[in-house]
């Protein structure tokens, strides 16, 4: 659809630039010489109604022939060509009507009058079709810069669903299950330790509930659904699985996005310690300095016998909901050797609001 | 039911979390005629149980560090009856087609148990199909080995696929030779092939996969074959078909 045709309010703009042009046609024919005011005035504006109307199809050939893709010399020529045709044709018209209206008395020899400026006309027609020209590709990169517009937000959109989506896919089944699987070990065992452990399930699931919905909070509450799930794991692996925390005190009232870290500790225990016979180490610091805060996730690996790609799932996740959150100004750094795993954030530190 | 006076089946344990064992210790009580010969808490301890005990039963996890269940069924050569436990159901379609009796997921319920038990009684003693074969076909077609299992009489060995070097046929085995030592396996060449990657391992010959990568020259041989000389000298015959296969891969690769 032509834009200039999808309002009324657009088409009237158009028309009414066409005003001061059919005044300045008028102008030049006269300036010319050897023609009344009013002959050209009676000839010219409805020419020049006319000529509007035409050169709204230089529309089509704009979007026919778009600058970036077309060759400089197709542009050119195709413009070039149709502006003369067109203007010509035009000039052709404006023959014929002046030849009727020569027919009455006040306009006697108007023909012969407007063939002597017939040529200036073609000129100034395909002048008149160049601006144009000039001007529909503008209005073609505009309308290309809006729909790009729209589509960056579309992105955007797109990206806080999946963060969220994400966000709530967070809790993984098969810790549900093997915790589940621990306390019904536990009820004949050790059942004061089993009903400590549905109470730490319980408590990690409503709080992994609770923070799916918030944008971010402060990294003591993440810390504490760490504490949890860690808990729930200890009971699961005893010793094989061991830990240490080091978090500066002023880093725990800093904001981050929720379960930002639990995945990191997820992976380190499923695809680190899981993995080793004799167990080992997960490793959690939490640094703030120069208004950056530094996570660090390290923990033993065999790195033999865990195929790379496992990682990769949780890994993906957080990197993207850093990148849709802080875009450069975070950074993720994945440095697995041969015994160690570890993984780097850095991220800006944004101090709690104080209530006043 | 004259269980009593019936020998005693012997079970093995195997899974990596005590509280996991123990559960499964715990349905066991109330059958008498079920006897532990052993709880291993890897495939390890796994494989050189079964040598040593012979058990005719087996609770076997699948998830485990290093050798899954998996991998311990395709190291043995002992006929046993296999009931997987695991929290993960992905893995049902696979026991199911290495002939395991059944399948329990965690957290596993008294009925349940009685009823793979029951199952698994009427099994033993079945005479099962080689079960490395059967491990070979229940691997999922688009995902290749990243590692090899062998085993040397109780010794576990694991290659990477990326550190094996060429396979090579001899009877009924195959020789997987990875940095200058070869492995025994007892597999054919056909599935050994068809579970590695074919864009890194090319089929060069009737007896030969080798590891693309090793790969330093050819050298002409006699009127129709070839030698294919790998990075730490060793010369290996290329047939007709092995070169045409070479030169495909290598046109795939610039």
């Amino acid at each position: 659809m032509h834009p200039l045709l999808t309002r009324r309010s657009y088409l009237a703009a158009y028309l009414a630039v066409w005003i001061p042009l059919a005044g300045l046609l008028v102008l030049l024919i006269k300036v010319s010489g050897g023609i009344a005011t009013l002959e050209a005035a009676t000839i010219v504006v409805p020419m020049a109604i006319l000529f509007a109307g035409v050169c709204l199809s230089a529309w089509y050939t704009c979007r026919a022939t778009p600058l970036r893709s077309s060759g400089i010399s197709r542009v050119f020529v195709t413009h070039l060509l149709a502006a003369f045709v067109l203007s010509f044709a035009w000039v052709q018209i404006g023959r014929l009507y002046a030849r009727a209206l020569s027919s009455s008395t006040s306009f006697q020899g108007l023909d012969i009058r407007y063939d002597a400026h017939a040529a200036m006309l073609v000129v100034s027609g395909v002048l008149l079709y160049l601006v144009n020209v000039g001007f529909f590709y503008v209005l073609i990169a505009l309308e290309a810069s809006r729909a790009a517009e729209a589509r960056v937000l579309e992105t955007n959109v797109l990206a806080r669903d999946a963060e969220l989506k994400a966000l709530k896919a967070q809790v993984n089944p098969h810790f549900l299950f093997n915790s589940l699987n621990s306390i019904s070990a536990l009820t004949r065992s050790d059942p004061p330790k089993a009903r400590e452990m549905c109470i730490l399930l319980a408590e990690f699931l409503r709080m992994t509930l609770g923070l799916g919905e918030k944008s971010s909070i402060p990294l003591s509450e993440e810390l504490s659904l760490l504490h949890r799930f860690l808990a729930i794991e200890k009971v699961r692996f005893g010793a094989r699985l061991q830990m240490t925390e080091e978090v500066a005190e002023d880093c725990k009232t800093m904001l981050i996005p929720p379960l930002l870290l639990q995945p990191l500790i997820e992976n380190a225990v499923t695809h680190g310690i899981a993995n080793l016979p004799d167990g080992g180490l997960v490793r959690l610091a939490v640094h703030c300095h120069n208004g950056r805060l530094s996570i660090l996730v390290e923990n033993t690996f065999d790195a033999e016998a865990t195929p790379s790609h496992r990682h990769g799932m949780g890994l993906a996740n957080v990197r993207q909901r850093l990148e849709a959150r802080y875009q450069k100004l975070a950074s993720m750094r994945v440095a697995p050797n041969a015994t160690q795993f570890q993984v780097s954030l850095s991220l800006p530190a944004e101090p709690q609001e104080v209530q006043p | 039911m004259s269980g009593a006076s019936e020998k005693k089946i012997g079970a093995l344990i195997v899974d990596d979390e005590e509280l996991a064992r123990q559960v499964l210790r715990e349905l066991l009580q109330t059958h008498p005629e079920i006897e532990i010969l052993a709880e291993c808490a890897n495939g390890f301890e796994a494989v050189k149980a079964i040598a040593e005990h012979k058990p005719a039963l087996m609770f076997l996890d699948v998830q485990m560090p290093k050798l899954s269940g998996f991998d311990v069924l395709e190291l043995i050569e002992e006929n046993v009856a296999v009931i997987f436990a695991t929290a993960y159901d992905q893995y049902a379609m696979k026991a199911f087609e290495v002939h395991a009796v059944d399948y329990l997921l965690k957290p596993i319920g008294r009925e349940r148990f009685e009823g793979a038990l029951e199952r698994a009684k009427k099994r033993i003693g079945d005479r099962l199909p080689p079960v490395q074969e059967l491990v070979a076909a229940a691997r999922s077609p688009q995902q290749y080995l990243e590692r090899l299992v062998v085993r040397d009489g109780t010794r576990v060995t694991l290659i990477p696929a990326a550190k094996l070097d060429y396979v090579e046929a001899q009877d009924d085995y195959v020789a997987l030779a990875s940095q200058g030592a070869k492995h025994l396996k007892q597999q054919t060449i056909a599935s050994i092939e068809a579970g590695l990657d074919p864009a890194r391992f090319v089929r060069i010959h009737r007896s030969y996969i080798v590891n693309f990568e090793r790969v330093v020259r050819i050298e002409p041989y006699g009127k129709d074959s070839r030698l294919a000389i790998l990075a730490d000298g060793t010369r290996l015959p290329v047939s007709r078909a092995g070169y045409a296969r070479l030169k495909t891969l290598l046109d795939d690769r610039a």
